[in-house]
C-alpha cells in the first residue's frame, strides 16, 4: 500500500469520525428497527427467537441503505473525488479503499451492537455465534455491492429512494443465506456451507465490484 | 471478425436495420402466436389430472421463459455497449426493458390464475414464483435508473451496469430461493411434478415459445426506432425521414 492510498484511508476515517452524529445514526436507526419487532409481533420468547435472525439482517440492510450515501456524496459535491481521481493511483483502488473504510464505521460497530440485539431478540449461544459469522463476512459485501449503486446514482438529486429500489432486490440472497444458517445454528444443524456460499458471494464481490465502482463513478462525472 | 457488426453501431444503419427485421418478426409473430395459441388453447387434448386448466401453460410458459431471457439479451446489450462503445446498444437495451418486465407480469399473473384451482390459492413463495417476482424488481430498478437522469446516454451506461450487476445476481437469486423454499417448507407442492408432456401439447406450446420471442424482438424492435428518431431528432437523416412521411401523407 502506497502512501498515497494511506492517506485516503486516513482522510476517510478521520472525516467519519468528525461527523460523530452521523456515525451513530445509522446504528441507532438499527436498534429501534429491531425494536419495533417486539412490539409488532408480540413479545414472546419462542417467536422473537424465530424471526430474531431475520429482523436482524432485514435492520442491518435497511440501515446500511440509510447511510449508504455516504461513501461517495460529499467527496462528489466538494470536487475531491477528481482530485483523486488525478493522483494517480487507479480508481478501483480508492473505490475499495473507500469501501474498506466505509466498512469500518458502519459495520464494525455493529459486531458490538450484536450482543444487545441478540438479547433482546432471545437468541441462543449457538445462533449468536452463527449471526456473527454472517455478519463479519456478509457486511462487506452489503458495502462492495452498495457502492456500485452509489456511485450510479450519485449524480442524481433525489437518489436515495432509487438507491434502495435498485439495491434491495440485490441483496435478497444474502438474506437468505445469512438468516438459514442462524437458522440451522438453532436446530444445532451444520452451517458451514451457508457460510462458505456467502464466502465465496464476498470473495465474487471482492474481485468485480472495485472495478464495477470505478465505472460507474465515472459515468456518473461525464 | 466482428467488423461486420460495426456499421450497425451507427444509429442510421440500426435503423433501417430495425426497417428490414420489423415485418419478419410481424409476420412470423402473428403466425406463430394465432396457431399455437389456437392449438393449443382449442385443440390440444385435456389433461387427465388438471383438465382443461393445464391450457395456460400454453401463455404462462413463454412468458416466463423469455422474460428471463431478455433479462440475458438486456445484459448482452449492455456489454456490447459497453466494450465497443455503442449508443445504439443502449438504445437496445432499454428498448428491452419494459418488454421484459411486462413478460415477467404476465408469467406472475396466468401463474397465479393457473394456482387458484389448482393449488387453491393466488399465491404461494415457492421458488419459481420468487425469483420471477425477484426479477420483476431487477427489471423495475433498471426502468427507474434509466429514468432518473436526464442526459440518456449517461442514463443507458448507468442501467446497463446495473443490468449487469442483475444478471449475476440472476442465478444466484434463483438457486438460493430454490433452496430456502426447501429448507422453510418441505412438500407443499409434490403435485407439481408434471409428467413430461405428450407431443400434441409440445408442439403448440414449442409454436407459441417462437411466437412469443418474434413478438418480443418485434416490439423492442419498434421501441429502438422511437428511441433512435427521438435522439437524433435534430440531424440530417431524421429530417429527411419525417419530410418523406409528410410528403406521402400530403399526396394521399
Amino acid at each position: 500500500m502506497n502512501c498515497v492510498t494511506r492517506g485516503v484511508f486516513q482522510r476517510e476515517l478521520a472525516l467519519a469520525f468528525r461527523q460523530k452524529a452521523e456515525l451513530m445514526q445509522p446504528l441507532m436507526f438499527l436498534l429501534m428497527v429491531v425494536t419495533l419487532f417486539p412490539l409488532g409481533v408480540g413479545p414472546g420468547p419462542d417467536t422473537l427467537q424465530r424471526i430474531g435472525p431475520g429482523v436482524i439482517w432485514i435492520a442491518a440492510i435497511l440501515s446500511s441503505l440509510m447511510g449508504m450515501e455516504r461513501l461517495f456524496r460529499d467527496d462528489f459535491q466538494d470536487g475531491s473525488l477528481e482530485q483523486l481521481q488525478l493522483s494517480g493511483i487507479p480508481l478501483y483502488m480508492i473505490a475499495l479503499v473507500k469501501v474498506f473504510s466505509h466498512w469500518l464505521v458502519t459495520f464494525f460497530p455493529l459486531l458490538f451492537l450484536s450482543p444487545l440485539l441478540a438479547l433482546f431478540l432471545n437468541l441462543t449461544l449457538d445462533m449468536y455465534l452463527a449471526l456473527i459469522a454472517t455478519l463479519v463476512l456478509g457486511t462487506p459485501l452489503l458495502s462492495l455491492v452498495g457502492a456500485i449503486a452509489v456511485g450510479l446514482t450519485i449524480g442524481l438529486q433525489r437518489g436515495s429512494v432509487l438507491l434502495a429500489l435498485l439495491l434491495i432486490p440485490v441483496f435478497i440472497p444474502l438474506l437468505i443465506f445469512a438468516t438459514s444458517a442462524v437458522d440451522a445454528a438453532a436446530l444445532q444443524l451444520p452451517y458451514r456451507s451457508q457460510i462458505a456460499i456467502i464466502g465465496a458471494m464476498l470473495l465474487l464481490a471482492l474481485a468485480a465490484a472495485p472495478s464495477a465502482i470505478a465505472y460507474s463513478l465515472k459515468v456518473s462525472q461525464s | 471478425m466482428w467488423k461486420w457488426m460495426h456499421p450497425y453501431a451507427k444509429p442510421e444503419r440500426a435503423y433501417t436495420l430495425c426497417e428490414t427485421l420489423l415485418p419478419w418478426c410481424w409476420i412470423v409473430a402473428l403466425v406463430c402466436m394465432v396457431v399455437g395459441s389456437v392449438w393449443g388453447l382449442a385443440f390440444a387434448p385435456q389433461d387427465y389430472q388438471q383438465g382443461d386448466s393445464f391450457r395456460i401453460i400454453y401463455i404462462h410458459v413463454p412468458s416466463a421463459m423469455l422474460s428471463m431471457s431478455t433479462y440475458v439479451a438486456m445484459a448482452i446489450a449492455a456489454l456490447v455497449g459497453m466494450v465497443w462503445q455503442w449508443r445504439t446498444a443502449y438504445m437496445a437495451m432499454i428498448a428491452m426493458a419494459p418488454v421484459g418486465a411486462v413478460m415477467t407480469l404476465i408469467a406472475l399473473f396466468t401463474g397465479a390464475a393457473w394456482g387458484k384451482p389448482m393449488w387453491g390459492t393466488w399465491w404461494v413463495w415457492d421458488a419459481r414464483l420468487t425469483s420471477e417476482l425477484i426479477l420483476l424488481f431487477l427489471y423495475l430498478g433498471v426502468i427507474a435508473l434509466y429514468g432518473a437522469f436526464e442526459d440518456k446516454l449517461q442514463a443507458g451506461k448507468a442501467a446497463g451496469v446495473m443490468s449487469l450487476v442483475g444478471v449475476v445476481n440472476v442465478p444466484i437469486i434463483h438457486y438460493s430461493v430454490e433452496w430456502w423454499n426447501t429448507l422453510h417448507q418441505g412438500s407443499t407442492i409434490t403435485k407439481f411434478d408434471k409428467p413430461s408432456m405428450a407431443v400434441e401439447m409440445l408442439w403448440p406450446l414449442l409454436i407459441n415459445i417462437i411466437g412469443f420471442a418474434c413478438f418480443i424482438a418485434a416490439v423492442t424492435l419498434m421501441r429502438m426506432k422511437n428511441e433512435i428518431v427521438r435522439r437524433e431528432i435534430h440531424r440530417p437523416w431524421v429530417q429527411g425521414l419525417v419530410g418523406k412521411e409528410e410528403g406521402s401523407s400530403h399526396a394521399v
